[in-house]
């Protein structure tokens, strides 16, 4: 009797201690596959817009895809809820990934339009889908305005999210 | 200490210590397989043979493979393919053995299949069968990555992305698994590790597992007859091997084994030489771009049914978007074959041929996951996305339907 109670307490006392052990090895486990501090420091990008022209495309990199800046011209309309005010000027900025399958669109500064040699899913400067397969206009990535040439992206500042609640609000009516 | 006779030879040197006469009678020479069977019950063996060889072409790759994004490309396509010795024909064995063993993989599955091996008792069998499929899987998806290459990028890319698909955690839950906002550096060396040692550690685990489920069953035969093993053991250890319905594994089990792996064998290495581009993709010898998308991302043939399954889907049904429903009917197809022996109610252990409902439900699922393959590498746009539509909702009305048919059949031979 006394050694079975004394065997149950060393089978309570590992299983106590076995437990702590596998949750704290699952923590570290878990921690051990998570995005690097530097990969995650990486996931904002700081774009000076004063260095774009007018009706050309601007790509940048932001979090491994590409970012389609186009700075407008005094012929081209802005495009309500859709393209951006930074300072002075009206700019598109979206994320360049067809919303069709996700390739790349090249644009033409003399159409002012993307066109997808995919699937020929066709955008214009503003990122609005015009014609074939895509089922949307190009995502907008978050983005903060910091000063009247600047803008960091995959942060959201106040205008990004009055754009996007804007958005949110036309599909609720739809 | 157990009292030890001087040995008179190395072998009872061994046995003494080791038993290995015992263990040598247990696993093989009395280790027994019915006799009434035929070459598809070979693929087991076959496929620890084309196991075998992958692990030890991987050892040689792995001598000279570089998992970074900036070298992986160059070690493979230059580094081993042209600089290292032999090493192009460790490369086509790995990539044609991981292609051809898919392919015995679905041979083995679907023999289980047509001869109701997963019935009555079997039940460990074919459930450790298909965690072996999954692994499987997953070291085939793994190891495709790390050529670097476009397709394996963006296969990579559309795969991981599937996960997004999870509610409330899905897009975390992306970044944590590639370990970067998109296809990065620590996603090919967090699936480097996984491709060469988690996995086949997993795998020869399960191995092992799968071949004990079958010590007790005993492998199924042709007519899924039920006999009493002890009793036709004794019969063929008095000799009377003729009227004995077991064989002992080895010698006569595993000589036939080797014959029909040597005939394979030979049609595979034909494959290795002179018919290594069908495991070759054109598209990933071009070095991985996130920023360019190739025009139609395909997986490997293997995934191209559960991969049209997922594309099936391509519009909003019952206000779910077409995304979330490719993905319930995807994360289906993956599970479903895992309680097949649930949803087979008929307790007839026969050969599909002999079985009136079940035979029809048979062909009717091969010939819609031929359709789903051929379907699933073609560009999902026009009639091929309908195409697409109706072979994914037939794949997943046959295993609902499974059960009802089956019941139904149960009651017709209980009326026999």
């Amino acid at each position: 009797m006394i050694n079975e109670s004394r065997r149950g307490f060393m089978g309570k006392a590992f299983g106590a201690v076995a437990a702590v052990g596998a949750v704290g090895s699952l923590v570290a486990m878990k921690k051990t596959w998570d995005p690097l501090p530097s990969v995650m420091a990486a996931g904002f990008t700081t774009v000076d817009m004063s260095a774009l022209e007018e009706n050309k495309l601007q790509v940048v990199k932001w979090q491994g895809k590409p970012i389609f800046l186009i700075k407008f011209a005094a012929d081209m309309q802005a495009v309500d809820k859709r393209s951006v005010k930074v300072g002075e000027h009206y700019y598109s900025v979206m994320i360049g990934l067809c919303t069709h399958l996700g390739c790349i669109p090249a644009y033409s500064s003399a159409n002012k339009q993307f066109k997808c040699a995919c699937h020929g899913g066709e955008f214009d400067a503003a990122g609005v889908n015009t014609f074939g397969p895509p089922p949307r206009p190009l995502d907008i990535p978050p983005f903060a305005i910091k000063d009247e040439n600047t803008i960091v992206l995959g942060e959201s500042g106040p205008e990004y999210e009055a754009l996007i609640a804007s958005l949110a609000t036309d599909n609720n009516i739809a | 200490m157990a009292e030890f006779e001087k040995a008179n030879s190395v072998g009872e040197w061994f046995d003494q210590r080791l038993n290995v006469k015992g263990f040598w009678r247990v696993m093989m020479t009395e280790y027994w397989i019915p006799k009434n069977i035929n070459f598809l019950w070979a693929m087991g063996a076959l496929l620890a043979m084309l196991f075998t060889l992958l692990l030890v072409t991987g050892i040689f790759l792995l001598m000279y493979y570089k998992p970074d994004v900036n070298m992986a490309f160059d070690s493979v396509n230059y580094t081993i393919m042209q600089e290292v010795a032999y090493g192009w024909i460790f490369r086509n064995i790995h990539g044609v053995g991981a292609s051809v063993v898919f392919l015995v993989i679905y041979i083995h599955m679907f023999t289980g299949i047509y001869y109701g091996s997963y019935k009555k008792g079997r039940e460990m069998i074919w459930l450790s069968g298909m965690l072996l499929f999954v692994l499987f899987s997953a070291e085939g998806f793994s190891g495709y990555m790390l050529p670097w290459g476009q397709m394996s990028y963006w296969a990579a890319y559309v795969i991981t992305e599937i996960f997004g698909g999870i509610p409330f955690i899905g897009d975390e839950l992306v970044i944590w698994i590639r370990g970067n906002f998109y296809v990065a550096d620590a996603t090919l060396t967090r699936f480097f590790m996984l491709h060469v040692l988690l996995i086949p550690l997993a795998i020869l685990g399960a191995i092992v597992f799968h071949f004990y489920t079958l010590r007790f069953p005993h492998v199924n035969n042709e007519e899924g007859e039920f006999f009493d093993y002890k009793e036709e053991s004794e019969k063929y250890l008095a000799g009377d091997k003729k009227e004995s319905k077991v064989i002992a594994f080895w010698p006569d089990f595993l000589s036939k084994d080797f014959m029909v792996i040597s005939i394979f064998m030979i049609f595979f290495f034909y494959l290795v030489f002179y018919h290594n581009s069908f495991a070759m993709d054109p598209v990933n010898f071009d070095k991985a771009d996130g920023l360019k998308t190739p025009a139609h991302i395909y997986p490997e043939w293997y995934f191209l049914w559960s991969y049209e399954v997922l594309r099936g889907f391509f519009f909003d049904m019952f206000g779910i978007s077409g995304k979330s429903l490719g993905l319930i009917a995807f994360g289906f197809a993956q599970a479903i074959f895992f309680v097949l022996p649930w949803l087979d109610r008929s307790p007839m252990v026969k050969p599909a041929s002999q079985r009136p409902v079940f035979k029809y439900w048979f062909w009717l699922m091969m010939a819609d996951l031929f359709v789903l393959t051929i379907f699933g590498k073609l560009p999902p746009t026009g009639v091929n996305a309908w195409v697409g539509f109706y072979s994914s909702i037939t794949f997943i009305v046959l295993f609902l339907a499974l059960p009802f048919l089956t019941k139904i059949e149960a009651k017709m031979a209980g009326g026999k």
